[in-house]
């Protein structure tokens, strides 16, 4: 069978571990196993190679080591800083949460289960263009406010949001801040302490290192609520012994992340930055999202007449690997909450299309992807009798 | 495992049968563009034989595939057989569809009874409507 060299535009799902966050797992898989919590000399060693990790963590985003706290990824560091605010909340009688529509599950999903025990969620408006203002943030809180969770980044549809703006309306007015940055980590520059972060959740494997690991920042002097209970470890606040090998790679990831950011960056939004001028010239085609602030790597269109499943395993078929929000990826009815968020039409959010590019992308890759993606568009385009019906006028266009 | 089994791979990438037939005895039309699926089907009959048949479909892998595996087996067949063909028959010739993408199958047994009672209804053939009805295995989602 020929194969095909593939193209991987799905870096916004995971990251291909580079070679040294590998190279960093690795003696603490073999020689170096111990239990941080060992007292034995190669415990205290593996101790010593935990807190260094923690400090290389804390450095990239401006924290305290102490405000770092490993947890098993973004959704259990999301749900624990959603948890731990509420909690704090409770206490004082203060149940308002201000989110907005296009979070992430494990924000929408912990916010639900927060509704379910009374507090009242307020999802703030992303517009058509995906995005917020900290003045929308100013506008909705009220005395009983206890948490605003609004993410650093959209992982579908790549918007970049006013974080430090929000940060300060959010400190002026004494409510907890969180953002859900798993999309923004080592692509972005983040520093907690200017931003007036509170609380951020992160993940390894969005910035090539390893799956299964995480971090929430939690600002000093803001308790956490445990949803692990166990060891001592995570200053009594994440039981579990620690997965040290993940721990040692996901630093040298970000470590390796944050000092190349700049080049990155400049590299992989040009490639995409070429695909949105390529994929606009398609007929009746949309870019989602916020086309100025914009993560580097975020490519996201809706096409007309199509469904989504079918572009992608077409488009696998010639060696592109990307993803959809259409409902037939997710196994649900219903297409992407983000799509519908930015008011994208149900037919037309079934035919979305995600490229989110890596520094090892190349020009190649943008030509094969500018050369096949309108093909196969066409081509899916012919046998839709949603198309059909367009072209010659019985239905109208939506985009 | 994949996805998919082969058979609906092939059907997918390698669909028969699609296009149009103009002035067609028969034109059937189920799903709507909300839920992600739209399947056109045209009949050629004569003497009550399905001489011809084309589809158009706007979905997923799965929507695709049953289409064309649909249409490959009421072609040549008369009318009557063509009413028999149960959305489980097309699964099953595809070796199988994920137990979520059973709809795709339904939509298949759907419009080929759309498109004969087109050809009825054109040709003021009296019919059993039960005999149109797809019954208990109607789509849930489609027909809203």
């Amino acid at each position: 069978m020929e194969t095909v060299k593939m193209i991987y535009a799905d870096n916004a799902a995971t990251t291909k571990m580079s070679r040294r966050a590998i190279e960093a797992m690795l003696p603490y898989m073999a020689d170096n196993f111990a239990n941080p919590s060992s007292l034995h000399s190669a415990g205290q060693r593996a101790k010593d190679a935990l807190e260094a990790s923690r400090e290389t963590i804390a450095d990239c985003i401006g924290a305290s080591p102490k405000e770092i706290y490993f947890t098993s990824g973004g959704s259990e560091a999301d749900n624990q800083a959603l948890l731990s605010a509420a909690a704090i909340g409770a206490k004082k009688g203060k149940k308002h949460i201000i989110s907005t529509a296009f979070e992430h599950h494990a924000v929408i999903h912990t916010l639900e289960k927060l509704e379910k025990q009374g507090f009242e969620v307020e999802l703030l408006d992303v517009h058509s263009h995906g995005n917020i203002s900290a003045e929308q943030v100013a506008a909705a809180i009220r005395e009983d406010t206890c948490l605003v969770s609004i993410m650093y980044a959209n992982n579908e549809i790549g918007s970049v949001l006013p974080i430090a703006d929000i940060g300060r309306v959010c400190r002026e007015r004494g409510v907890i801040f969180h953002t859900d940055a798993v999309q923004a980590a080592g692509h972005l520059k983040i520093n907690v302490a200017e931003e007036k972060i509170d609380m951020l959740s992160l993940s390894a494997h969005k910035f090539h290192g390893p799956k299964g690991i995480g971090v929430l920042y939690c600002r000093r002097g803001i308790p956490l609520t445990n949803l692990i209970e166990g060891g001592a470890q995570e200053r009594g606040k994440r039981a579990g012994t620690e997965n040290l090998p993940a721990i040692a790679g996901m630093a040298a990831a970000l470590s390796d992340a944050c000092d190349n950011l700049e080049k990155n960056a400049a590299k992989v939004s040009a490639l995409r930055d070429r695909l949105i001028v390529g994929l606009s010239k398609i007929p009746h085609s949309a870019l989602n999202g916020d086309p100025v602030n914009r993560l580097p790597g975020n490519v996201s269109f809706c096409f007309e007449g199509i469904e989504g499943e079918s572009l992608l395993l077409l488009l696998d078929e010639v060696g592109i690997e990307a993803s959809s929000g259409s409902a037939c990826t997710s196994g649900s009815l219903d297409p992407s909450h983000v799509l519908l968020a930015i008011g994208r039409p149900h037919e037309v959010a079934h035919g979305s299309l995600r490229l989110s590019l890596s520094e090892e992308n190349t020009d190649e890759d943008v030509d094969v992807m500018l050369r096949e993606i309108p093909r196969v568009i066409e081509y899916l385009r012919g046998m839709s009798p949603l198309w059909q019906d367009k072209l010659v006028g019985k239905k109208e266009f939506v985009l | 495992m994949a996805l998919y089994s082969e058979k609906v791979m092939d059907h997918f990438k390698n669909p028969r049968n699609v296009g149009v037939i103009e002035n067609a005895d028969g034109v059937g039309e189920v799903g709507n563009a909300k839920c992600g699926d739209i399947m056109r089907i045209y009949l050629k009959i004569d003497n009550g034989i399905i001489t011809d048949v084309k589809f158009e479909t706007f979905g997923c892998g799965s929507a695709i595939a049953s289409s064309s595996m649909a249409t490959e087996m009421i072609k040549g067949k008369p009318v009557s057989e063509a009413l028999k063909l149960s959305n489980k028959a097309v699964a099953e010739a595809l070796d199988g569809l994920p137990a979520y993408k059973m709809h795709c199958s339904v939509l298949a047994e759907e419009a080929i009874k759309s498109a004969v009672k087109d050809y009825y209804d054109k040709n003021g053939i009296a019919y059993d409507p039960c005999e149109l009805s797809c019954g208990e295995t109607c789509c849930p989602h489609c027909n809203g």
